[in-house]
């Protein structure tokens, strides 16, 4: 079994009284809560957790793209990534992933993808997501009914631009390009592994079916709640002959590890509840749009029922009850990660490692025990099958080092070592 | 009244409704669509012959996929009245279509008799933003588009049906006339028609209610303003669903235009 620590960066501050006072932590959230100076602080906070998580081998770090919100602030997760390329030496890059049909012409995301796969040492894992309807209909303005056409072109074009050896031209319905000749191009041939994020539709098990792609099941609702999705995805692999290769998928699972029970429930029912009733705070329109989904996935959807997620309120026993997040002792967490991974024939663990507000010394201390105390009794776990979907980077040996920084400023000063000194005063007396 | 016919040999399928007698009318309707209690229709046809296509996408007319932009719509209309032997028409349009009805008078200048804009879509203007209708519920939608939200009418517009397979069908449907709305008014409902009104030759009037909370009057004006031959009507006590509010002050409005 793989393990990926993820991040969503959410915005950690949001005031007591949100849920009352605004419609939506998404699309038209008020600028003004929002604190660059506080923003500057935990941007940087949760890169060193990402940066922590690398040192404690897990297998990837995660990031992903999402507009105008509180829930997750990564507009630009290819930044984020390339931010991290470089001091996260060991750790799979999971980018997951650009909403290709926001990119005009999509051979930027080619480009950035390929940037980071070269910077990384062929680290990159691809993740394509059509996004939400908040992110691409609302917030990026895209026509609901065109979005997937979109989306399918930007794929064909951007693997096109990854796998051909000739300039080409290429003559879509939204992007028409004379001349297609990416520079640079990926470290990894053809190109890095693809996974495609999904909320469950099964256009997307068709689609990563037909292209051997990895599924990324990205819920919020833990795995007793995906246990239906997986059904689904499984047996679309069984029908068109695919085997079941749980390594084909991932499932994102919220995790908090304590050292006991009670420790846990302490130390982060806070946290859990700011997340899923203060960031999961979305106005039902923005949600979806006219045409976001097929039709065929309405009445699918329709049939099965509202989902049980849609509660208006989570509390603590809820989420662990229901499998929402897992959260305990290293001992608890190992038994139902195991059922969990047990129950969806999934190999690729995407989990959460900071939830809502959680301060940074909560994050370290959870995502320590995890890798030390419950990643080891997990990793013979589907030993019989063989990873197709991690990346193939480089060996060690041949990765280029970032040059060790020794940064000292009085040394500088002195030595005059600096033109453009550092220091405010050095900048006021130019 | 309901008809089916092919249209474009074959390509589209259209449901419509059909009545009266006189000069044909043709009426586009909005991005919600017909709801089948249309009695304006009815009235109308007391003077005219009217005809009130289901466009591609909405209702049983087929083809949706074929209309992608306000080019394809209007090439559309162009066939349908071929089809259907006009020669020309008088065409009324409400909101989405009534952007429509005003792109295919400027394209098709010949074709078009007398226009009648019914709270129309298809201008902006940034100090009179119009408020989106795709994120709003059933009961905001309705204080939008009716003079008074707690009409039966209005709380007929905005009920959810209890049983769970006609909320279904409903979902459905209402989800497949607003994906094809959005083709011609998501995010921005523009698509330039500012550039190409100047060529609207027909006499038009514009008809406006009062209240319209979704497309405010000030846009009736933006219309006039920019259509050589036009007056502005405005309804009193009507508001974006004018011709369901006031049917009979809508029916004689339009009428008396289109009669003398």
């Amino acid at each position: 079994m793989k393990f990926t620590a993820f991040h969503l960066m959410s915005y950690p501050n949001l005031p007591q009284d949100f849920t009352n006072k605004y419609r939506s932590v998404w699309v038209d959230i008020p600028r003004s809560l929002y604190d660059p100076k506080l923003g500057h602080r935990i941007y940087n906070d949760y890169l060193d957790q990402l940066e922590f998580a690398d040192r404690l081998g897990f297998d990837g770090i995660g990031v992903n793209e999402h507009h105008q919100n509180a829930y997750g602030l990564m507009p630009s997760p290819n930044i984020m990534a390339a931010a991290l390329a470089r001091r996260a030496r060991h750790a799979n890059l999971i980018v997951l992933g650009n909403s290709i049909a926001l990119y005009n012409p999509p051979i930027r995301v080619a480009e950035e993808f390929a940037m980071l796969d070269v910077i990384s040492g062929g680290r990159l894992v691809a993740g394509f997501p059509v996004g939400t309807a908040m992110d691409t209909n609302f917030c990026y303005g895209e026509v609901p009914a065109t979005l997937r056409e979109k989306y399918r072109e930007a794929h064909d074009l951007i693997i096109r631009a990854w796998t051909e050896n000739e300039v080409f031209s290429f003559n879509g319905k939204y992007t028409k390009l004379r001349y297609v000749n990416l520079w640079p191009r990926p470290l990894q041939q053809p190109h890095p592994p693809i996974w495609i994020p999904g909320g469950g539709s099964v256009e997307t098990w068709d689609f990563c079916a037909e292209h051997d792609y990895q599924y990324s099941f990205l819920s919020f609702f833990g795995y007793m709640a995906a246990k239906k999705v997986a059904d689904g995805y499984w047996e679309t692999m069984a029908k068109r002959g695919k085997p079941l290769n749980p390594y084909s998928m991932a499932f994102a699972q919220g995790i908090v590890v304590a050292p006991t029970d009670q420790q846990a429930e302490r130390d982060f029912a806070e946290h859990a509840d700011y997340f899923y009733n203060r960031c999961l705070h979305i106005h039902p329109n923005f949600a979806d749009a006219p045409g976001y989904r097929t039709l065929n996935s309405i009445r699918a959807a329709m049939k099965s029922g509202l989902p049980a997620q849609l509660k208006p309120h989570y509390s603590w026993k809820d989420l662990v009850d229901d499998g929402i997040i897992i959260a305990g002792s290293p001992k608890t967490v190992l038994e139902r990660l195991r059922e969990a991974m047990q129950t969806l024939n999934c190999g690729h663990l995407i989990t959460g490692i900071h939830m809502g507000s959680m301060p940074p010394e909560l994050v370290r201390q959870s995502t320590e025990l995890l890798a030390r105390e419950v990643m080891p009794h997990l990793r013979e776990m589907w030993s019989e099958w063989e990873d197709k979907w991690s990346p193939h980077p480089l060996n060690e040996t041949e990765r280029a080092e970032p040059a060790a920084v020794n940064f000292n400023r009085d040394e500088m000063q002195t030595n005059g070592a600096t033109p453009s000194s550092p220091t405010p005063e050095g900048r006021a007396a130019k | 009244m309901k008809t089916k016919q092919k249209i474009g040999g074959g390509r589209f399928e259209v449901e419509m409704q059909v009545c009266g007698s006189g000069a044909p009318l043709l009426y586009l309707h909005g991005a919600g669509g017909l709801i089948g209690m249309d009695p304006f229709l009815e009235e109308l046809g007391k003077d005219f012959k009217v005809v009130a296509p289901h466009l591609p996408g909405y209702g049983e007319s087929t083809g949706g996929e074929l209309i992608e932009d306000v080019v394809d719509a209007c090439l559309f209309y162009h066939q349908l009245m071929d089809d259907l032997d006009m020669a020309s028409a008088h065409i009324v349009g409400h909101s989405m279509g009534g952007m429509l009805a005003a792109e295919l008078a400027a394209l098709d200048v010949h074709r078009v008799k007398k226009l009648v804009l019914v709270c129309a879509a298809g201008l902006w203007l940034d100090r009179h933003p119009i408020p989106d209708p795709f994120a709003m519920d059933l009961p905001d939608l309705a204080a939008h588009l009716f003079h008074d939200p707690k009409s039966p009418l209005a709380q007929m517009f905005s009920a959810i049906p209890t049983d769970p397979q006609q909320l279904a069908d409903m979902y459905v449907e209402r989800t497949k006339r607003l994906t094809q709305a959005s083709r011609f008014l998501w995010p921005i409902p523009d698509r330039g028609l500012k550039k190409r009104i100047w060529r609207i030759a027909a006499p038009t009037l514009v008809v406006w209610g009062e209240s319209d909370r979704l497309i405010p009057p000030i846009y009736a004006e933006e219309f006039t303003s920019r259509i050589r031959n036009s007056r502005t009507v405005t309804i009193k006590e009507a508001g974006h669903m004018v011709m369901y509010e006031q049917p009979q002050a809508f029916v004689k409005t339009v009428g008396d235009f289109l009669k003398n």
